[in-house]
C-alpha cells in the first residue's frame, strides 16, 4: 500500500485538477438530447465549454445560469428557474443537468429547492427530468463531480423495483455498465463489441461512445448532445441481469443502482493489462454462460505475445504518472504487470483507491509536484495529460497523453486503453517511446594513444560511431 | 470591487457603445448565454506578460479549467505559461483561510520562480467570502520587494469586456509611469532618423502575429515601449506613460486604458489594425501623422510603397483562386471591418458580417465597405448562421473557434480568427498566410467527401431512431415507460 502524501503548500503550480462541475457535466453529456447546465458565473460554463471543445474537437452543449454581482449576494434561486425555462422552451432537451459551482455553494444556494419551485411553477415541463447535482469545485475534482452526477442520474431517472415492478434477469440479455470518467469513447465503445460477442446487449451510463465520439451525423446542427444513453432507458435497469462496474469511484453510484433494482453487480477497478480484462471476460462467459469466443482467444494471446517482445524495453523503466485516481490505479498496475515501474505518482485529490497504486508514495497535488518527485525518481517516462508536455521538456523526457485534457494531439479523446487490443497498443506505445531514449547505447570514445590516421586525429571531432 | 466602481468602468466615455444601452454592459440571461466572465477577460488581457507569476486565487475551476489554453507567444520568459492557483479547498473558505493561503502563495511563488512581479487575479468565491486580496497584496510587496499588482476581476462583475477594462485599469493604477524608459541603444539614431516611442494597446501575439509587425516598426524607428499584452515585460509595462502616440488595436476593450493615459499623460491615440495590406499601410501613416516628423513621413511612405507593391505580386495567383469565393464572416467588433477590407483585398465577397459587438461607427464602416445592403447579424446563433451559408452558396464560414466544431459538424469550410488559433494573419506578411489558410480549407477534397451519401443509402432506409433499438430485444418486455419519477 502506498503512503499518502496530502498537500502541504500554499500554491498549486501547473494545476492538474479539473474542477468537479465540468466533471459532472460530462457525465450529463453522456445522454441523448441531454444539456447541462452550470450554476455559476458565465465564466464557469465558458471555461468548461472550451476545456471539452479542445479535448474532443466536438461542439459542446453547455449553459450557465449567468450569476450577475446583485444575485450573487441576493440570491440565486430565479436564476436557475429563468434559465431552466429557457432551455425547456428553446430546445425541450430529454434531460438537463444541473452541477452547482463554488461560487452558489459558498454564497449558500438551494438547488433542490430551486428545482421544486421550477416544477411548481412550470409544470408544463414536468415530463423533462432535471437532476442538480452539488458540485462545488473546492472539493473533489473531475473524477468525483462525474460520479456524483452519475450517481444523482442514477437516483433520479431509475425506479426502484417496488416502484416500477422490474425483475432482475427479465432481460436475459441486457448488462448494465457503469462506466468511470477514466474511459474514453474508445474504451467504451470496445467494452460494447466485447459484451456483444458474448450476446448479450449492454447499456451503457454514462455512454460518452455514443455522443462523444466524434462522428458526423445527419444533422447539421444540435443545440443538445447528439448521442449518448437514451433517458427512456433508465427505467429497464431494474430488469437487466447484470451491472457491470468500471472505476472505484463509481461505487456509491453502484450501490444506488442495486438497492434501487437489486441487480448483481461486478465490479472492476479498471480494465487495463491481462489480469484485469482477463477477470471482465471470465465475468462476461459467466453472465451469458457461452464460452469465450474464438476472437477474445486471439486476441488474448496476441497481448502475450506482445507482452514477450516489448519485456525487454519496459523491464525495470521507470514512469511518473498523474492522473485522477482511477485511471492512475489503472496505469500503474498495468505498467506492474509489464515489469515496469512508477517511481512517482501524483493525483489531482484524495480517494480510497489510491490505496491501490502500485507505487510507494502517492502525492495529492499538482504537475510541479510530478516533476520534482519524477527527477527525485530518475523517472524516463511521463504519462499524464497534455499540460504535461512542458514537464516532460524540462525533464528531459517522452510523455504519453491520457486523462483530461488532451488538446495537442488528435484523436487522443478517443484512444482505447482498455482490453487485451487496447493494453496492447499502450504496450506498443510505451515500449517505443522507451526506445527512443537509446538507454542502450553505447556512445564512441576516443582514445589518445589510438594510432588514428592523420586526417581524422587533426579533425579531432565526433565521427559517426 | 464595489458596485460603483464597475458602473464606473462600465461608463467609458471613449467608447461609442456609451451611447446606447448595449454590448459589454448589456446583462446575460440564464439559460442563453456564452462567453467568458470578467475574470477570463482580465486574465486574458494581462497573461501575455511573460515574466509575471500570474497567480489566481480561487477555487480550482477558474484556473484549473483554463491554464495554459491561449495562443500567446513570448520572445523569452515562459512564466506566464505556468498555471499558478490557490486551488482554494471548502476548510479554506469554511474557516476563512483565504488571504493567509495567498499571502504564503505569493511568497512561494516568489521563491520558486522570482517573477519581475505578481500579479493576483480575484475570483468569485474569495470576493464573496470577503477577502481582501488589495490589502494582502500590499503587505505582500512590503514584506519582500516584489510588486505585487491586485486585479480584483470576479466572474461575477460581469462579462469579458468588463474584465479587459479591470485588467487595463490596474495597470494604469499599480504599473504604468512606474519607470522610466531604457535609453535608446547606441548607434541607431542618426541624422534624420530620430526612435519615437509607441506603445500598442490590445495586441496580444497570438500565433506570434506581432512578429510580423515589429520588422516594420524596427525600420521606421519607431521604439514599441510596450504593448499591452503580447511578448511583454513587466519593465515595459511600467514606462507605458512615455509612449508619444497609443494604438488600439483592433479592439475596444482596453479603450479606457488609451484615454486615461492621455487624461494623465496627454499620450494621443487612435484605433487602427493589423489585418489587410490596407490596414497596416493605414496604421503606419496614422503613426507618422500624429507624430508629425517629416523624415518619418517621408520613410513611412517609402516602406509602404515598397511593401504594397511585393504584396500586390505576392498575392496574385491567390487571388485568381480566391476571387468570387463568399465568405460569411461572425467575429466581434473591430474585426468586423478590418477583417472585411483584408478579404476584398483577395477579391472575395462578404455576404453578411455579425456586429454584435461592433458599433455605429463600426457599422457605417462596414457600409461604406460592403454597401447600403451590408447584411449585418446582431446575433449568431448556431442556427442562423448555418442557414445563412445555405441560402447565399456561402463557401466559407471565418468565426471565433468556439464555433468551429459546429461548422465542421454542418460541413462548413471554416477559418478560425480568434485567440486561440494557431495561426498569425496580422501584417503584410499575415495576408498571404490568411490566402494560404482560406485556399487550404475551401479548396480541401474532403468537402464533397463528407457531404457524399454513401453509394448504397438508396437501396437502405435512413438511419432509424435508436429508441428503435431497444426494441429489437424480442423476447422481452417492452421498455417501461418513463415515469415522473425525477420531480
Amino acid at each position: 500500500m502506498p503512503e499518502i502524501i496530502k498537500r502541504k503548500k500554499a500554491l498549486s503550480v501547473s494545476p492538474l485538477k479539473a474542477s468537479s462541475t465540468v466533471g459532472a457535466a460530462l457525465a450529463f453529456l453522456g445522454f441523448r438530447r441531454a444539456i447541462p447546465m452550470l450554476h455559476g458565473s458565465q465564466g464557469c460554463t465558458a471555461f468548461g465549454k472550451i476545456f471539452f471543445v479542445r479535448h474532443f474537437r466536438e461542439p459542446i452543449p453547455l449553459q450557465t445560469t449567468a450569476i450577475d454581482q446583485v444575485s450573487a449576494i441576493m440570491g440565486t434561486q430565479d436564476f436557475v428557474i429563468e434559465g431552466l425555462k429557457t432551455i425547456c422552451e428553446k430546445n425541450s432537451p430529454d434531460l438537463i443537468g444541473v452541477p452547482t459551482t463554488g461560487l452558489v455553494e459558498t454564497q449558500g444556494a438551494d438547488i433542490r429547492m430551486a428545482v421544486r419551485v421550477f416544477r411548481q411553477t412550470y409544470p408544463q415541463f414536468d415530463h423533462i427530468p432535471v437532476i442538480p447535482v452539488s458540485t462545488p469545485d473546492f472539493t473533489g475534482s473531475m473524477e468525483s463531480g462525474y460520479a456524483d452526477a452519475t450517481r444523482a442520474i442514477i437516483e433520479t431517472l431509475v425506479p426502484t423495483a417496488a416502484e416500477a415492478g422490474t425483475e432482475p434477469g427479465r432481460r436475459r440479455r441486457q448488462v448494465n455498465v457503469i462506466a468511470g470518467s477514466h474511459l474514453t469513447p474508445g474504451d467504451l465503445e470496445h467494452l460494447k463489441d466485447t459484451i456483444e460477442l458474448f450476446g448479450l446487449r449492454p447499456v451503457v451510463l454514462p455512454d460518452l461512445s455514443d455522443s462523444l465520439d466524434g462522428h458526423l451525423p445527419e444533422a447539421d446542427y444540435s443545440p443538445l448532445t447528439i448521442g449518448g444513453a437514451l433517458v427512456s432507458e433508465m427505467a429497464t435497469l431494474g430488469d437487466a441481469i447484470a451491472t457491470l462496474v468500471v472505476g472505484a469511484s463509481m461505487h456509491a453510484a453502484a450501490d444506488s443502482l442495486k438497492a434501487r433494482t437489486g441487480v448483481a453487480d461486478y465490479r472492476f477497478d479498471h480494465l487495463m493489462g491481462l489480469d484485469a480484462v482477463d477477470g471482465l471476460i471470465a465475468t462476461l462467459a459467466d453472465i451469458a454462460a457461452v464460452p469465450v469466443p474464438p476472437k477474445i482467444e486471439r486476441e488474448r494471446a496476441q497481448l502475450q505475445d506482445a507482452m514477450l517482445d516489448c519485456h525487454f524495453m519496459l523491464g525495470m523503466s521507470r514512469v511518473a504518472i498523474a492522473a485522477d485516481p482511477d485511471l492512475l490505479v489503472g496505469l500503474s498496475q498495468m505498467l506492474a504487470g509489464f515489469g515496469a515501474e512508477t517511481v512517482a505518482a501524483v493525483s489531482p485529490s484524495n480517494a480510497p483507491a489510491l490505496q491501490n497504486v502500485v507505487c510507494d508514495q502517492v502525492k495529492i497535488g499538482d504537475l510541479e509536484d510530478l516533476e520534482i518527485a519524477a527527477r527525485a525518481g530518475k523517472a524516463e517516462l511521463l504519462i499524464t495529460n497534455s499540460h504535461g508536455v512542458h514537464t516532460g521538456e524540462r525533464l528531459g523526457i517522452p510523455l504519453l497523453r491520457a486523462g483530461f485534457p488532451q488538446y495537442d494531439r488528435l484523436g487522443g479523446f478517443q484512444r482505447t486503453w482498455i482490453g487485451y487490443q487496447g493494453t496492447k497498443a499502450a504496450l506498443f506505445d510505451l515500449a517505443n517511446l522507451l526506445l527512443t531514449l537509446e538507454k542502450g547505447e553505447i556512445h564512441p570514445y576516443r582514445s589518445t594513444l589510438k594510432q588514428w590516421p592523420d586526417n581524422e586525429r587533426a579533425a579531432g571531432v565526433k565521427h559517426a560511431a | 470591487m464595489k458596485q460603483k466602481d464597475i458602473s464606473a468602468l462600465l461608463d467609458e466615455p471613449a467608447c461609442a457603445h456609451n451611447k446606447k444601452a448595449k454590448s459589454g454592459c448589456a446583462k446575460p440571461k440564464p439559460g442563453a448565454t456564452a462567453g467568458g466572465c470578467a475574470f477570463d477577460g482580465a486574465q486574458i488581457a494581462l497573461l501575455p506578460i511573460g515574466d509575471v507569476a500570474h497567480i489566481v486565487h480561487g477555487s480550482i475551476a477558474c484556473a484549473g479549467n483554463s491554464w495554459d489554453n491561449r495562443g500567446a507567444r513570448s520572445t523569452g520568459p515562459a512564466l506566464y505559461k505556468i498555471g499558478m492557483t490557490t486551488d482554494l479547498t471548502e476548510q479554506d473558505v469554511i474557516m476563512g483561510r483565504g488571504e493567509k493561503r495567498l499571502f504564503h502563495s505569493i511568497k512561494q511563488a516568489i521563491d520558486a520562480y522570482q517573477p519581475a512581479a505578481v500579479f493576483v487575479y480575484n475570483t468569485c468565491v474569495p470576493a464573496l467570502t470577503g477577502d481582501d486580496i488589495e490589502s494582502v497584496c500590499r503587505e505582500a510587496q512590503e514584506r519582500w520587494g516584489t510588486p505585487v499588482v491586485p486585479i480584483d476581476a470576479a466572474g461575477f462583475y460581469g462579462t469579458k469586456n468588463l474584465g479587459n477594462r479591470i485588467a487595463g485599469e490596474s495597470m494604469v493604477k499599480y504599473v504604468c509611469g512606474a519607470r522610466e524608459p531604457d535609453p535608446i541603444p547606441e548607434g541607431i539614431e542618426r541624422d534624420g532618423f530620430k526612435v519615437h516611442d509607441i506603445c500598442l494597446v490590445g495586441e496580444y501575439n497570438i500565433a506570434g502575429e506581432l512578429w510580423r509587425v515589429l520588422p516594420l516598426f524596427d525600420e521606421l524607428g519607431l521604439r514599441v515601449l510596450c504593448t499591452l499584452s503580447g511578448d511583454a515585460r513587466f519593465r515595459e509595462v511600467q514606462t507605458m506613460h512615455r509612449s508619444e502616440v497609443n494604438m488600439m488595436v483592433c479592439s475596444k476593450a482596453m479603450v479606457n486604458v488609451a484615454r486615461k493615459l492621455q487624461e494623465s499623460f496627454g499620450t494621443p491615440w487612435f484605433e487602427g489594425s493589423f489585418y489587410g495590406v490596407q490596414d497596416v499601410s493605414q496604421a503606419l501613416r496614422d503613426f507618422a501623422r500624429i507624430i508629425d516628423d517629416p523624415d518619418l513621413s517621408a520613410r513611412t511612405e517609402a516602406l509602404i510603397a515598397r511593401e504594397e507593391a511585393r504584396m500586390q505580386a505576392a498575392l496574385e495567383p491567390w487571388r485568381q483562386r480566391l476571387k468570387g469565393r463568399k465568405v460569411l464572416l461572425y467575429t466581434g467588433g473591430v474585426k468586423s471591418w478590418s477583417v472585411i477590407s483584408a478579404l476584398q483585398d483577395l477579391g472575395m465577397t462578404v455576404v453578411a458580417t455579425g456586429t454584435r459587438k461592433s458599433t455605429e461607427e463600426d457599422k457605417a464602416r462596414i457600409r461604406e465597405l460592403m454597401g447600403e445592403d451590408a447584411v449585418m447579424l446582431d446575433e449568431g446563433n448556431p442556427r442562423t448562421l448555418i442557414d445563412i451559408v445555405r441560402n447565399n452558396g456561402v463557401d466559407i464560414l471565418i468565426a471565433g473557434g468556439r464555433n468551429m466544431y459546429t461548422a465542421l459538424k454542418a460541413r462548413i469550410p471554416f477559418l478560425d480568427i480568434n485567440q486561440e488559433r494557431e495561426f498569425g494573419y496580422a501584417g503584410y506578411e499575415g495576408m498571404l498566410e490568411l490566402a494560404k489558410q482560406l485556399c487550404l480549407t475551401i479548396e480541401s477534397p474532403i468537402w464533397e467527401a463528407v457531404r457524399r451519401p454513401a453509394p448504397w443509402a438508396q437501396t437502405v432506409q435512413p438511419e432509424q431512431e435508436p429508441v428503435a433499438v431497444a426494441a429489437v430485444e424480442t423476447d422481452e418486455v417492452a421498455p417501461v415507460a418513463v415515469e415522473a419519477s425525477h420531480a
